[in-house]
């Protein structure tokens, strides 16, 4: 484990009771079974709930209300949250929003949106790609120079809290290259279409029909290519984050069945082919801790070796919350079948999550080519 | 070719051509390229006109169950002109219609176990697909550990009265009839148990469905209480019921294994390339996942090798034992298949309902999460280990 700061234990420990207490798996099970959470697939209560604990603003310089704890305490606190599967915006919203501001905006976006974003007003999402796989080489959305800024037209395809952001983050082709701009969704153009998904979350369909903005909504201060790899690069750091979470509390859960369900006349825990997938999965979690852990330090002091720790951190998470939510199913039984049992929300949350932003066959190809293999 | 093989190949030849026009006359164009693999697994759809036409049809031939004795509304035919049968129907883009736990499970073990006049009366309705059966064996407290069901049957001279849960009774909702293992004696674990054919509609019965994490409620909590089970429907020896349900296990396993063999569903490779796109020479478009889509199906390939092998065998009794291990390759073979086409899809592999996902996508996640199940029912993979150590390899402890 990476040794944290007093200051980041206790934002750890903070976020986990949050996430017992306030948004345990139950609640997540309760929205999916809601209005709110059919049309949204979030909790607009909670998401307000953790912007006032201060956890939007993690990554946000003081200047601007935020708490400037770097990414590694944003990633603490994604892992707590995911643990109980809260469903909420604030990976792609605090940790990528404010990376694009940060990293491409300029002072004046910044002043604009930052305390909005602090406040919990605002949520953005990342729109890149624009097929079911992750291509980001891919891209076709095209933006062109009009008059007073840029007109964008295209199709992006299962963006996740697309439906429900106020910002867009879109990657778009221009004369020079891709490039990152900031797009909020009532601007007119924007069409979207809803897309239900098997975790029950938020994810939309975003149509951009000539979608005029003016000349800075192109995040400038970083060149396009090398922003958007940045901007990713945080995504997959912050889903392996909120995978670790998840891997651990699908290992805890299946821990505790072992040791109550009684077959045989002996809690199942006792019979050594189980002991021994237990013990294997322990320490498939430990890596992908370390791995995830490095990541997210990785990005926060802007290392050489970020992009490459981050494939590492995604290839090693998505690997291993696969087998871990299948041997959640598989270690339960029958009842790991049955809805009525949070089995199943994980493993569907789970490949999700591993989609999103490069799988580990993508991930693996990639740090390949970091390593010039 | 001696004549003896010549007449043999002749007598099959003409079978074909018999089979040919038959399915030709009766099986509806409709139904073309449709299977019912999907409504076996969701069940409870009620079938359309050409489909009962199709079941009544092949229901009087008798085959539904082509090698089940004609006697008892079987098919009557050999194991050669039972594969001439299927060829044909597969040339046809038919399928069968007769299935579910009647066939699978419980005609086999009656034609073992049952006395003249249970099988007269209850193998003709499986072979016309008249009668749904279920499956009550599985309780809250006895899964893996069968044997330690509770549901308790007193007897009571002509009737037995049942008392007692079952549970995750796959379409029990739906069913006519539970074969059931119930406790006949509570002083004796294997040797009080018995196998109990009961009316799901006798006054007592209860199903409560319960829903999967596909969506589907297939299955249910099956509740007994004061139920009147006539003592006719006692199948073998009282207390002798847990070599039958054994023996019935084990057509269950060879029937499920194969899931692994299953031509039915497209290939994974076809299914990736559309999704993933191929490179110059043609290639899938990802190494690694082309690898791993490779070694899937190599391994569906020597696993149909395996099933042809052990039915080659079948007579030396290696069924028995090959039926836990096809059981788990066959699981592992249709997990993994489900696990690369959604990963091959991408997103679209994991849509929930609505729109922007064709229905192939989203049958594919459905699929994809039921397909869980395979290797927990019919007794689960660590089970079927247990079984080989065991029973093959001889490592029992002290
Ligand atoms: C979709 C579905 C349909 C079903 N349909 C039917 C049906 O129609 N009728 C019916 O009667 N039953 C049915 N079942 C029940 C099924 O047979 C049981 O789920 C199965 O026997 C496992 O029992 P269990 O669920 O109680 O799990 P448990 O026995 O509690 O097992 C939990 C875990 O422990 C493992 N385990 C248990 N004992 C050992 C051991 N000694 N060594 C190593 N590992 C062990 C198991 O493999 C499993 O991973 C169905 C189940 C499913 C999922």
């Amino acid at each position: 484990m990476a040794v944290l700061t007093e200051e980041q234990v206790m934002l750890r420990e903070m976020a986990s009771s949050w996430a017992v207490e306030q948004s345990p798996v139950t609640a997540f099970r309760r929205l999916r079974d809601s209005t709110e959470g059919l049309q949204r697939g979030f909790s607009k209560d909670h998401y307000r709930q953790m912007a006032e604990m201060g956890w939007a603003g993690i990554l946000v310089p003081e200047e601007y209300g935020g708490s400037s704890f770097g990414y590694l305490g944003l990633g603490l606190v994604l892992e707590q949250v995911a643990q109980t599967l809260t469903a909420s915006p604030l990976m792609l919203t605090a940790g990528v929003g404010v990376s694009a501001l940060m990293l491409g905006g300029n002072t004046h976006q910044r002043e604009q949106w930052l305390p909005a974003i602090v406040a919990g007003e605002v949520i953005v999402a990342l729109a890149v790609d624009e097929g079911s796989r992750h291509h980001p080489e891919r891209i076709e959305c095209q933006a062109s120079v009009c008059e007073g800024g840029w007109s964008l037209s295209g199709r992006k395809a299962f963006v996740l809290e697309g439906g429900i952001a106020d910002v867009l983050l879109v990657a778009a082709r221009t004369e020079q290259g891709v490039e990152v701009f900031w797009v909020p969704a009532v601007t007119e153009g924007v069409i979207r279409h809803d897309r239900h998904m098997a975790d029950s979350r938020n994810c939309a369909e975003i149509e951009l029909r000539q979608v005029v903005l003016p000349e800075e909504a192109r995040l400038a201060e970083l060149p396009g290519e090398q922003l958007l790899q940045r901007l990713l690069d945080c995504a997959r750091a912050g889903a392996a984050a909120e995978m670790l979470g998840m891997a651990t509390q699908a290992f805890a859960v299946t821990l505790d069945y072992l040791k109550t369900r009684e077959q045989f006349d002996e809690i199942i825990a006792r019979f050594q082919a189980l002991q021994h997938r237990m013990a294997n999965l322990y320490g498939e979690i430990e890596l992908m801790r370390s791995a995830v852990e490095a990541a997210l330090s990785a990005i926060e002091s802007d290392d050489d070796d970020a992009s490459l720790l981050v494939s590492l951190a995604k290839a090693t998470a998505c690997d291993t919350l696969n087998l871990m939510t299948r041997e959640m199913v598989q270690l339960h039984g029958g009842i790991g079948m049955t809805d009525e049992h949070d089995a199943g929300f994980y493993l569907k949350r789970a490949r999700v999550l591993e989609a999103a932003w490069g799988n580990a066959s993508f991930h693996r190809d990639r740090f390949a080519r970091l390593c010039d293999y | 070719m001696t004549a003896a093989m010549n007449d043999k190949q002749i007598a099959i030849d003409e079978f074909r051509a018999e089979v040919r026009g038959w399915i030709a006359q009766h099986f509806p164009a409709s139904l073309k390229g449709k299977n019912n693999a999907f409504a076996a697994i969701e069940g409870g759809v009620p079938l359309s006109p050409d489909q009962e036409e199709w079941r009544q049809a092949m229901g009087e031939k008798g085959w539904g169950v082509p090698t089940w004795p004609a006697a008892y509304g079987g098919g009557g035919l050999c194991g050669k002109q039972a594969a001439v049968l299927q060829e044909e129907l597969a040339n046809a883009e038919a399928y069968n219609p007769i299935g579910g736990m009647g066939v699978m499970m419980l005609g086999p073990t009656l034609l073992e176990f049952a006395s003249e006049e249970q099988k007269q009366r209850h193998i003709p309705p499986i072979c016309r697909g008249e009668i749904r059966w279920c499956q009550g064996f599985s309780e809250p407290g006895a899964g893996s550990d069968l044997a330690s069901l509770r549901a308790r049957a007193e007897d009571c001279g002509d009737y037995f009265l049942v008392n007692g849960q079952k549970t995750w009774t796959s379409g029990g909702q739906w069913s006519d009839w539970c074969f059931a293992l119930v406790r006949t004696d509570t002083s004796r674990k294997h040797e009080g148990i018995s196998f109990l054919l009961i009316d799901m509609r006798s006054p007592g019965v209860e199903v409560r469905p319960i829903q999967l994490i596909s969506g589907a409620s297939p299955f249910c909590e099956t509740f007994f209480t004061d139920v009147k089970v006539p003592r006719e429907n006692l199948v073998g020896e009282l207390n002798q019921g847990w070599a039958i349900g054994k023996r019935l296990l084990q057509h269950e396993r060879t029937n499920l294994s194969g899931g692994g063999g299953n031509r039915v569903m497209p290939s994974v490779s076809q299914i990736a390339k559309f999704y993933v796109g191929v490179d110059e020479q043609g290639r899938l478009d990802d190494p690694d996942l082309r690898q791993r889509i490779i070694r899937h199906e190599m391994l569906a390939r020597s696993f149909r090798l395996t099933a042809q092998r052990v039915m080659r065998d079948a007579k030396n009794g290696g069924v028995a034992t090959a039926s836990s291990i096809l059981k788990n390759v066959g699981a592992r073979i249709t997990q993994d298949r489900a696990e690369l086409t959604l990963e091959a899809m991408g997103m679209s592999g994991l849509g929930w309902e609505g729109d922007g996902f064709n229905e192939k996508e989203l049958a594919a996640t459905r699929l994809w999460l039921w397909g869980k199940a395979v290797s927990i029912y019919g007794g689960s993979t660590e089970i079927q280990n247990n079984v080989i150590a065991k029973r093959i390899l001889g490592m029992e402890g002290e």
